[in-house]
């Protein structure tokens, strides 16, 4: 058998590897979109469902911006905390002489709807990144990051607001990195299990999902708090956009690009 | 045309003619095993399907947590109801002596039960919580008799899908499938822990739906109806709270 013919290839050439670059490397490295269509097409679905899920948990509080620990609260509970804002409920005393209009009914179904979507695509975008090597290759830490110096100088650049190269193809730096994954792997997964541990149905069917987590109303307190942390995940990760220039980085999770089509031809 | 992109309009067409038959499937399935709510169509028509049908599938016979005694809350809060209508203060005078509940449709023996004839069936209890959409909720031991033994008194038919169930006041009427309707927990409640029913809790009579939200629990029980078609009734939506805006499944 000869061994020539099963020289190693490599499995997806378009990928810009590390080693010294030629001519027709520089050109792939130019062209090589910067986010693959499965993270731009889940990220702003995704997008559309998160900011529907804000309005509505939002709309859904309102009517008894209440919280507490345990299995029950209500109106003749102490409260762990309370939100300082009027209610769209007259039963709950929040100090305002006014009701607001009850948006309830249809922010519970967008709610509902675009937890679902939210879900399905979150799963997608899962088990892509996770075949693809997303999450290995631009997510996970590399070894040298890991060290002390590499986690400082990059802790020091962000506290500077050091901008990156806005034509630059660098992959995501390691506070970024960091963050992502707890957002993907952490917040997300505990907004999904506070969120379902409210659903009486679903509870019947697998109780300890709100038992572990030491009853309903506790349930319902964390999805709020967890909510705010996402909250600002989202803030942040605008802010960041528009500090690292709004344009390129819109139109590489537009188009894949950090440039326009003509100065990449 | 290249081969490449006749292979790429092939497969693009064959998955896309999967992809519609494969849903018109799911429909034909969803329907024929009773996965899709009254409340299907519109906006969120489609999240609605997936909440009902996905617990249709998971919890058809799981029972909703009960609590030990020392959970019950202290104070069982009676949220709001509207005024008493003349003919509630009329029955509340009479200690609800008069209170009658109609139960017709799809059944052998129509029916009118007083609060008394609803007692001496055999009584039930059960410490469950009541959670209000609005996001509160407290636990209380509720006594009843489940709504299943009240069905086969009046002798249910078999092709029966919904039950439709309404309050004496106006405009508040609710109905639940038949998972709900024959479900153990599901009763016709007339008492509150170790008491009669207060009159803020729904008394004399309510329903409890202990895998629903509070708002599935109708207060003040007048009269059921077992049918197969909900579209009989109201805008065809299954209950008043669609047409309001509401979910008409509360498990979430």
């Amino acid at each position: 058998m000869s061994t020539l013919d099963s020289a190693p290839v490599p499995l997806n050439a378009s990928v810009p590897t590390s080693g010294p670059t030629s001519e027709p490397a520089i050109s792939t490295l130019t062209t090589a979109p910067r986010h693959s269509a499965i993270v731009r097409i889940t990220h702003w679905i995704f997008s559309l469902c998160f900011l529907a899920l804000l309005v509505t948990g939002a709309e859904i509080v309102i009517s008894h911006p209440r919280f507490y620990w345990g299995e029950t609260g209500n109106v003749l509970t102490t409260p762990a905390f309370k939100l300082p804002i009027p209610s769209s409920r007259a039963l709950v005393p929040t100090g305002y002489g006014y009701v607001m209009p009850d948006q309830n009914g249809w922010s519970r179904a967008l709610h509902f709807q675009s937890a679902w979507i939210a879900v399905l695509v979150g799963l997608l975008y899962g088990i892509a990144g996770w075949v693809s090597g997303h999450f290995r290759r631009d997510l996970l830490p590399g070894k040298s990051d890991l060290s002390w110096r590499g986690f400082s100088t990059a802790i020091r650049h962000h506290l500077l607001f050091k901008r990156p190269a806005e034509d630059g193809n660098d992959s995501y730096n390691l506070p970024q990195r960091l963050t992502y994954l707890f957002v993907i792997f952490i917040l997300f997964p505990l907004v999904i299990w506070t969120g379902l541990a409210m659903s009486p149905g679903f509870i019947s069917a697998f109780p300890a999902t709100v038992d572990l987590l030491g009853g309903r109303q506790t349930a319902r307190t964390l999805h709020f708090l967890i909510s705010v942390a996402l909250l600002v995940f989202l803030l942040v990760h605008v802010g960041m956009v528009f500090v690292s220039g709004f344009g390129t980085r819109m139109r590489a999770m537009i188009t894949g690009h950090l440039r326009p089509a003509k100065e990449r031809a | 045309m290249t081969d490449l992109s006749r292979r790429k309009l092939l497969i693009t067409g064959l998955a896309a003619t999967a992809g519609v038959a494969g849903l018109g499937v799911a429909a034909g399935l969803a329907e024929k095993y009773g996965l899709v709510p009254p409340d299907h169509g519109g906006l969120y028509g489609l999240g609605e399907t997936l909440t009902y049908a996905s617990q249709r599938l998971l919890t058809r016979h799981s029972l909703a947590r009960e609590f030990s005694r020392n959970q019950i809350s202290e104070r069982p809060l009676a949220n709001e109801i509207a005024p008493p209508s003349e003919e509630f203060k009329r029955l509340q005078a009479g200690r609800f002596v008069d209170w009658r509940l109609t139960i017709d449709g799809m059944v052998d023996r129509p029916g009118s039960f007083s609060i008394d004839q609803l007692k001496s069936y055999p009584s039930h209890s059960q410490i469950t919580e009541i959670a209000c959409e609005e996001g509160w909720s407290y636990i209380a031991e509720w006594h009843g008799v489940p709504l299943s033994h009240v069905l086969n008194v009046v002798g249910a038919h078999p092709q029966a899908r919904y039950v439709v169930y309404f309050s004496i006041e106006p405009g508040w009427w609710e109905s639940m499938d038949m998972a709900d309707a024959t479900h153990p927990q599901t009763f016709l409640t007339y008492g509150m822990n170790g008491d009669d029913l207060p009159v803020g809790n729904g008394g004399p009579l309510r329903v409890r739906l202990p895998r629903q939200l509070g708002y599935k629990s109708v207060k003040f029980l007048t009269h059921m109806t077992v049918t197969d078609n909900l579209k009989k009734f109201g805008k065809g939506l299954g209950s008043a709270s669609p047409e309001g805006g509401y979910a008409w499944y509360a498990g979430i």
